[in-house]
C-alpha cells in the first residue's frame, strides 16, 4: 500500500506543480512509512519539505499556503501526532472557507498512519478519525487496500475541499494488483466488499479485514453477510449504506474507534435517523474498549475487535 | 551568519543607543505598584532585570528626543495621516455602534496603535499578505478594504467582507490579500508564514516572480502571543527557510489584564529574533515615520530573499483589550503617558512644523473620513442581514463535500438542501 500511495503523489505531483508535500522525515528519509521515498530527488526541497518538529505550527503553514493557491498534503509521521495539529485543523482548516465568507479555499490533505499497531503503546496507537469527526468543512476518509488508498489520495488532493485521509499502521505491506491505467476513487462512495442478504456489516480501515475473516467462518456457519467498507467516514455514503440496510434489515458496525464518541456512534446514530423503519433488530456496533491502548500483545488483542466476536455478533444479530 | 549580523548590527544600534548600551534599567518600584492593591499574589520582584526599554518603565516621563526624522514627501505624509484618523474614527464609531446594539460580541479597537498598521501597510502592494488577529479592523482598512465592508460585516450583515459569516475578530479579504482574522492568538502566525511560504514557491516552483520580488506577508500579533509556542516555531521555520515574511509584535504591554511583565521572563521581545538568527528591532510604535523607516528595511529584506525581521513596535491602545473589558489595571499616569505620545497628534504637529501641509488641510481630510465612516455605518445600517439560505452556502468549497443522501444524489444537487439543517 506504501506504494500505491507514493504513485498518487507522483502522479499528482507532476500534473499539477502547485502540488506539495510537508512533514516530517518526507524529504531525505523519504518517509517513515516509505510513502515519499525518492519523491525529494524527483521534485526538490521545497516541493517536498522536511520540517522541524512543529506540527502545529506546519499544518498551519499548509492552510497558509493553501489560501494563497498551492496544493500541499501534509503528513502527520503518526496520526497521533496531529493532536498537536488541533487547533490548526479544527479553526483553520475547517473553518477559513466559511469564516471568510468563501473567499478563500483549503484544498489542503492531511494524512498519515493511525490505528492500534503491534505493541506501538497507547500514544502511538490512536484513533483520530474520531476526534476530528465533528469538525465543519472537513471530509475525512479511510483507505484499506492499495487500491483504494491510491485513488482516494488522488481524489483527496485534487479535491478543493481539505480532506484527511486516515491510513493504517499495519496495512501498508499490503500487497494488491493495481490498473496501470488512471484511477480516482470517488471520496464520498462506500466501497462493496462482498454482497451478502442476511447481514450488513459496516467496516473501515483495518477491521475490514478482521470482518472478512469472520465472514469466512459466517460463510462456513451458513450465513450471508454483505460487507461494506464505509471509505467515507466524513460524510457518510447513506445511499449504498440504505440500500444494504433495505434489503438486510439488519446492521452491524464494526469499528477500531474506542466506543464512547466513535464513528460508530454516529453511523447508528445516522442509520437511526434515516433507515429506522428499515430495522428488523437494534443497531450493533463494535468497537475498540475505552481504554488507552496497552503494551502488553494479550490486553492490546483484547482492546480492539477480534473476529471472533465479530461472528458471535452476527449470530446474535441474526436469531 | 555575516549577512544577518550586518543588518542585525544597523537595527540594534539605535536600540542599544536608547537603553544605555551596556546599562540595564532597573524595574522601578512604582511599576510593581501598578499591581492591583486587592490581589492576593503580590507584585513580581524583578530586581536586576532589564526591562522592557519603555519609557514608562525606565522612568522616563517625556518622549525621546525627536531623532532625525526620515524625509517624508507631502503626498506621503497626508496618506499616512489620513489613513491613521480613517483607522481612530473608524473604531470610534465602532464603540458608539455597539453602545447602540448594533454589533455585538467581542469587539476589540485599535486606539492608540494606529501607527504600526500604517506604517507598515502602507508600504504593501496589492500581492502581498497582510495576516492579523482579533484586532483587526484597522488592518483591514490599511490594506484597502472598504470601510463599509467592514462596518457592514461588524453589523453582520450580508454585504460585509465575508458575508457577516466571520464579524470583528475575522476580516478576510481576497482581493486584498488580507487572510484574516483570527481570535485565537498565535494561530495566525503559521498561516502567514504559509502565505511567505507560498510566496518563495512560485518564485522557485513556478518560477513566478513578481517585478520588484518575492511577495511578502505580514504577520501581526501583540506582546501576550510572544509567549506562545506558535511565535517560537514559526520564527524557526522562517528563518530556516528565509520565507519573506516580516513578525511585527505590537507590543502595548497588555494582554487583557496580564502585563507582559508579568507574564514574560525576557519582556525584550526583539531579543527573541536573533535567538532563531534574525534581526530583531525595538521601535517606537507611537511614531508612524519611525515605524515606517523600519518597516521599509524589513520589507525590502524580505522582498530581496534575506529572509524574516522580527520588528518590536512599543504601542499602546487606549481602551480597554475589548469593549467588555473594564480596563482597571492600568495606571492613570501609564495611560496618560501614551496618550501624550498619540500618533494622529505627533503627526499632525510634524506635518505642521515641517511645512509638509496647511492646518485647513488636515482638517479637510478629517472631514473626509468622518464622511467615509458616517457612510460606512449608512451602508452597513440599509444592508440585509444574510438570508437563512446562506447558512450552508460556503461550508464547503465543493458542496460535494455534504455527501450523498439516501436516494443516491449528491445532497447539494437538491436545491431545497440550503433551506434544511447541516446535519448530514
Amino acid at each position: 500500500m506504501f506504494e500505491a500511495l507514493r504513485e498518487a503523489m507522483i502522479e499528482e505531483m507532476t500534473l499539477d506543480p502547485t502540488v506539495c508535500m510537508i512533514g516530517e522525515d518526507v524529504g531525505d528519509y523519504g518517509g517513515s512509512y516509505k510513502v515519499s521515498k525518492g519523491l525529494a530527488e524527483m521534485f526538490g526541497d521545497l516541493r517536498v519539505l522536511d520540517t522541524p518538529i512543529a506540527e502545529n505550527s506546519f499544518t498551519g503553514m499548509g492552510v497558509g499556503a493553501a489560501m494563497k493557491g498551492l496544493r500541499p498534503v501534509v503528513e502527520g509521521m503518526n496520526m497521533g501526532f496531529l493532536l498537536l495539529a488541533y487547533n490548526q485543523i479544527s479553526n483553520n482548516c475547517g473553518m477559513l472557507h466559511y469564516t471568510s465568507g468563501g473567499q478563500f479555499k483549503i484544498p489542503i490533505v492531511i494524512r498519515g498512519p493511525g490505528g492500534v499497531g503491534r505493541q506501538l503503546g497507547a500514544e502511538h496507537s490512536q484513533r483520530l478519525e474520531s476526534y476530528f469527526q465533528s469538525i465543519p468543512g472537513l471530509q475525512m476518509v479511510a483507505c484499506s487496500t492499495p487500491y483504494n488508498a491510491k485513488g482516494l489520495l488522488k481524489a483527496a488532493i485534487r479535491s478543493e475541499n481539505p480532506v484527511v485521509v486516515f491510513e493504517h499502521v499495519l496495512l501498508y505491506n499490503l500487497k494488491e494488483k493495481i490498473p496501470d491505467e488512471e484511477y480516482i476513487c470517488c471520496l464520498e462512495e462506500a466501497e462493496m466488499v462482498r454482497p451478502g442478504s442476511q447481514v450488513t456489516i459496516l467496516t473501515y480501515s483495518r477491521m475490514r479485514y478482521h470482518v472478512m475473516q469472520a465472514a469466512k467462518t459466517l460463510v462456513n456457519k451458513g450465513y450471508d453477510p454483505e460487507v461494506i467498507d464505509i471509505r467515507s467516514l466524513k460524510p457518510f455514503d447513506l445511499h449504498t449504506i440504505g440500500k444494504s440496510i433495505k434489503k438486510t434489515h439488519r446492521v452491524l458496525v464494526v469499528e477500531e474507534c474506542m466506543r464512547t464518541g466513535g464513528i460508530g456512534a454516529s453511523l447508528r446514530s445516522a442509520i437511526i435517523d434515516n433507515f429506522w423503519d428499515d430495522l428488523d433488530a437494534p443497531p450493533t456496533c463494535l468497537s475498540s474498549q475505552d481504554v488507552p491502548t496497552p503494551y502488553a500483545a494479550t490486553l492490546e488483542d483484547a482492546t480492539v475487535v477480534q473476529p471472533a466476536q465479530i461472528v458471535a455478533a452476527v449470530e446474535q444479530i441474526c436469531q | 551568519m555575516a549577512a544577518a549580523s550586518f543588518t542585525a548590527a544597523k537595527f540594534l544600534a539605535p536600540v542599544a543607543a536608547r537603553s544605555g548600551g551596556d546599562k540595564a534599567p532597573s524595574f522601578p518600584a512604582a511599576a510593581a505598584a501598578s499591581m492591583r492593591p486587592l490581589r492576593r499574589r503580590p507584585a513580581p520582584r524583578l530586581s536586576s532585570v532589564l526591562a522592557v526599554s519603555s519609557d514608562v518603565l525606565a522612568g522616563n516621563k517625556a518622549a525621546p528626543a525627536a531623532a532625525a526624522h526620515p524625509a517624508v514627501t507631502r503626498e506621503e505624509a497626508l496618506e499616512l495621516y489620513e489613513d491613521m484618523v480613517l483607522g481612530r474614527n473608524f473604531e470610534d464609531m465602532c464603540a458608539q455602534m455597539y453602545y447602540r446594539g448594533k454589533m455585538f460580541g467581542f469587539v476589540h479597537l485599535y486606539n492608540g496603535q494606529e501607527a504600526v498598521s500604517t506604517g507598515f501597510i502602507k508600504l504593501l502592494n496589492q500581492p502581498d499578505c497582510v495576516v492579523s488577529t482579533y484586532r483587526d479592523h484597522v488592518h483591514a482598512l490599511s490594506k484597502g478594504v472598504p470601510a463599509r465592508s467592514v462596518m457592514a460585516e461588524l453589523f453582520g450583515k450580508a454585504t460585509g467582507c465575508c458575508r457577516g459569516q466571520g464579524g470583528s475578530m475575522h476580516m478576510f479579504s481576497e482581493p486584498h490579500n488580507l487572510l484574516g482574522g483570527f481570535a485565537f492568538i498565535g494561530e495566525g502566525i503559521p498561516v502567514a508564514t504559509g502565505a511567505a511560504f507560498a510566496a518563495k514557491y512560485r518564485h522557485e516552483v513556478l518560477k513566478q516572480s513578481g517585478p520588484d520580488g518575492l511577495d511578502v506577508t505580514l504577520a501581526f500579533f501583540g506582546d501576550g502571543t510572544c509567549n506562545n509556542g506558535q511565535f517560537f516555531e514559526c520564527l524557526n521555520m522562517a528563518q530556516l527557510w528565509k520565507l519573506p515574511i516580516v513578525f511585527v509584535v505590537e507590543n502595548n504591554l497588555w494582554a487583557i489584564g496580564m502585563s507582559h511583565l508579568r507574564a514574560t521572563s525576557d519582556p525584550e521581545i526583539w531579543k527573541k529574533g536573533p535567538a532563531f538568527g534574525m534581526p530583531g528591532v525595538h521601535v517606537d510604535g507611537m511614531d508612524v515615520l519611525k515605524v515606517r523607516e523600519v518597516a521599509k528595511e524589513a520589507i525590502d529584506r524580505a522582498r530581496r530573499g534575506e529572509g524574516p525581521t522580527l520588528v518590536e513596535c512599543e504601542t499602546y491602545r487606549f481602551r480597554g483589550h475589548s469593549l467588555a473589558d473594564p480596563d482597571e489595571l492600568r495606571r492613570p499616569d501609564e495611560k496618560s503617558h501614551y496618550a501624550a505620545r498619540d500618533p494622529i497628534t505627533s503627526l499632525k504637529k510634524y506635518i505642521i512644523e515641517q511645512n509638509l501641509a496647511s492646518e485647513a488641510e488636515l482638517k479637510s481630510i478629517e472631514k473626509k473620513i468622518d464622511d467615509v465612516v458616517e457612510e460606512a455605518v449608512e451602508f452597513a445600517d440599509a444592508s440585509p442581514l444574510p438570508p437563512r439560505s446562506q447558512l450552508l452556502e460556503n461550508v464547503f468549497a465543493d458542496p460535494k463535500g455534504f455527501g450523498i443522501g439516501p436516494d443516491g444524489k449528491y445532497r447539494c444537487e437538491d436545491p431545497k438542501f440550503t433551506q434544511g439543517t447541516a446535519q448530514v
